[in-house]
């Protein structure tokens, strides 16, 4: 069902885990709907220097999850802001057409989290 | 790698001795029940002889109330299409329960649009159907009542004979789709009201593609496929000679192994379910825990998603299924496990294993040794797992 991109993926997510000093958060997808993603960022100079993910879901989710990791490290925020789900997908090899807009929401935790940085820079001003 | 298959519901294999009774009627025994000749008294015989083994593995009273037809989804809208179609002089009020399988769900909704009341009763949280209800809901314009014998997916025995008092209190009709249950358990269509029951060849180690209905002498129902009138009127289409002869085995194989199968997997079954609960904290039970078919073991674990069990467990040579909604075709978790009373997010953790003949306690060892690390590994990957979980 899943390429082993994928399968890679899930048995060794990349930076898993939490950060507690995280400079943005974002949360995606509702437990309910049987997926929840956080991913943590910490910036500096205007890069993704560290970037953590936490999450409950498929297989689908949990691999986006990770690459979604691999693909914004090192990256400048507006570099990051313009990875979508497609290229997350892409990156894995590709994603079976169910799971393309369920799991798929790697990319917009990330936006999210950069969102949440930005509000917060915002708000210190 | 070691590969153990534990999922029973989803596909059986052929039993060697049921492969070995269909081979002739492939390439030999060719006949067809509607001719004249020697081919034709040939197939006639087989056919007979498989009717009456399915008969007997229910308890029917004549071989002449079992219609072969291509497996339990056909078998379930024969039933009710066939009731609901006939006997619309009498009512259009049909009664179902929230955990029935999809070819019932789906068959009573398509009626619910053509002028049929549909009353689907709730069941306890453990799967039994609510009695109570039934009696309430019940009335004169009812024509049909369809629970089924066992649930495949929470393995739950529900009280037929009691449903068929209620149902036919009121003149009513009883459907049974025992695809889950049959050959697993004994069923006794006379002593248990049964008027029609589903069977499904597959899920008794017999071929796919092939099924049949049972419908008591006097209960009045309509075909659904019409044609050369084969089956009584009832099913037209050619007969599926070696598919008939294969589920004839099969039946024949299931009844006499029976009692001895369901004790071996039955302690089996609870190893397994003890093992889960006993070492894994945050698991449970899903379903009645004696009132249960000896195949099954559907366990939830809170904090993480079925399709991560199954595909880390896959990685080990494990092969089971889940009720989570990523496991399925629409996107929303089992009916059964929301019928149940479970919140989305536990429905979305659950996983089934159904064991059978080739299983051996060797192989629950062998899982009840990888489940733990896995649930583990997952939960510390969930942002839901409560900390103390994690270490």
């Amino acid at each position: 069902m899943y390429t082993e991109r994928v399968m890679e993926h899930f048995r060794n997510p990349r930076n898993m885990g939490e950060m507690p000093d995280a400079d943005g958060v974002g949360t995606v997808g509702n437990p309910v709907c049987g997926d929840l993603m956080n991913i943590y960022i910490k910036v500096e100079d205007n890069k993704i220097a560290d970037i953590k993910f936490k999450t409950f879901g498929c297989g689908a989710a949990i691999a986006t999850s990770s690459m979604i990791t691999e693909l914004a490290k090192g990256k400048t925020l507006e570099e990051a802001l313009k990875i979508t789900r497609g290229n997350v997908a892409e990156s894995l090899g590709g994603l079976p057409p169910i799971k393309m807009h369920c799991s798929n929401l790697a990319a917009d935790g990330l936006h999210a989290a950069i969102e949440d940085y930005l509000k917060r820079k915002e708000a210190e001003k | 790698m070691r590969r153990i298959y534990m999922d029973h519901t989803a596909g059986m294999p052929v039993d060697e001795r049921v492969l070995e009774a269909m081979m002739p009627y492939f390439t030999q025994k060719i006949g067809n029940v509607s001719s004249a000749h020697f081919f034709g008294n040939e197939a006639r015989r087989a056919i007979d002889e498989a009717r009456s083994k399915v008969a007997e593995l229910i308890g029917a009273e004549k071989k002449e109330e079992i219609v072969f037809t291509s497996g339990g989804t056909e078998s379930n809208n024969l039933a009710i299409k066939g009731v609901a179609n006939r006997n619309k002089d009498k009512g259009n009020h049909i009664i179902t329960s929230s955990i029935e399988h999809m070819s019932v769900v789906n068959t009573c909704k398509h009626l619910g649009k053509h002028g049929f009341k549909i009353t689907s009763l709730p069941v306890d949280k453990y799967g039994i159907v609510d009695i109570e209800a039934l009696k309430k809901e019940i009335t004169d314009k009812t024509i049909l009542v369809s629970t089924m014998y066992a649930n495949g997916e929470i393995g739950t025995i529900e009280p037929i004979k009691e449903i068929g008092e209620i149902a036919h209190s009121k003149g009513a009709f009883l459907h049974v789709d025992a695809v889950a249950a049959a050959g697993q358990v004994p069923i006794d269509v006379q002593d248990e009201n049964i008027d029609l029951l589903s069977l499904s060849s597959n899920d008794m180690y017999g071929p796919r593609g092939i099924g049949a209905l049972y419908k008591k002498t006097g209960t009045r129902i309509l075909p659904i496929i019409h044609g050369g009138g084969q089956e009584r009127g009832l099913r037209s289409g050619t007969e599926n000679l070696s598919g008939i002869v294969g589920m004839g085995k099969a039946a024949e194989i299931a009844k006499a192994n029976m009692a001895a199968e369901a004790e071996r997997l039955s302690r089996l079954r609870d190893k397994f379910i003890k093992g889960v609960v006993d070492k894994i904290p945050e698991s449970y039970l899903n379903g009645h825990p004696t009132k249960r078919l000896p195949s099954n073991v559907n366990v939830r674990f809170s904090y993480i998603e079925g399709e991560s069990l199954i595909l880390s467990l896959d990685m080990e040579g494990v092969a089971c299924s889940s009720g989570s909604a990523c496991t399925s075709k629409t996107l929303e978790p089992s009916h059964v496990l929301l019928a149940i009373g479970l919140a989305h997010e536990d429905a979305h953790g659950s996983l089934l294993f159904t064991l059978g003949r080739q299983n051996t306690e060797e192989d629950i060892k062998y899982v009840l040794g990888l489940l733990p690390s896995i649930v583990k590994r997952l939960r510390a990957i969930s942002p839901l797992t409560p900390k103390e979980l994690v270490t």
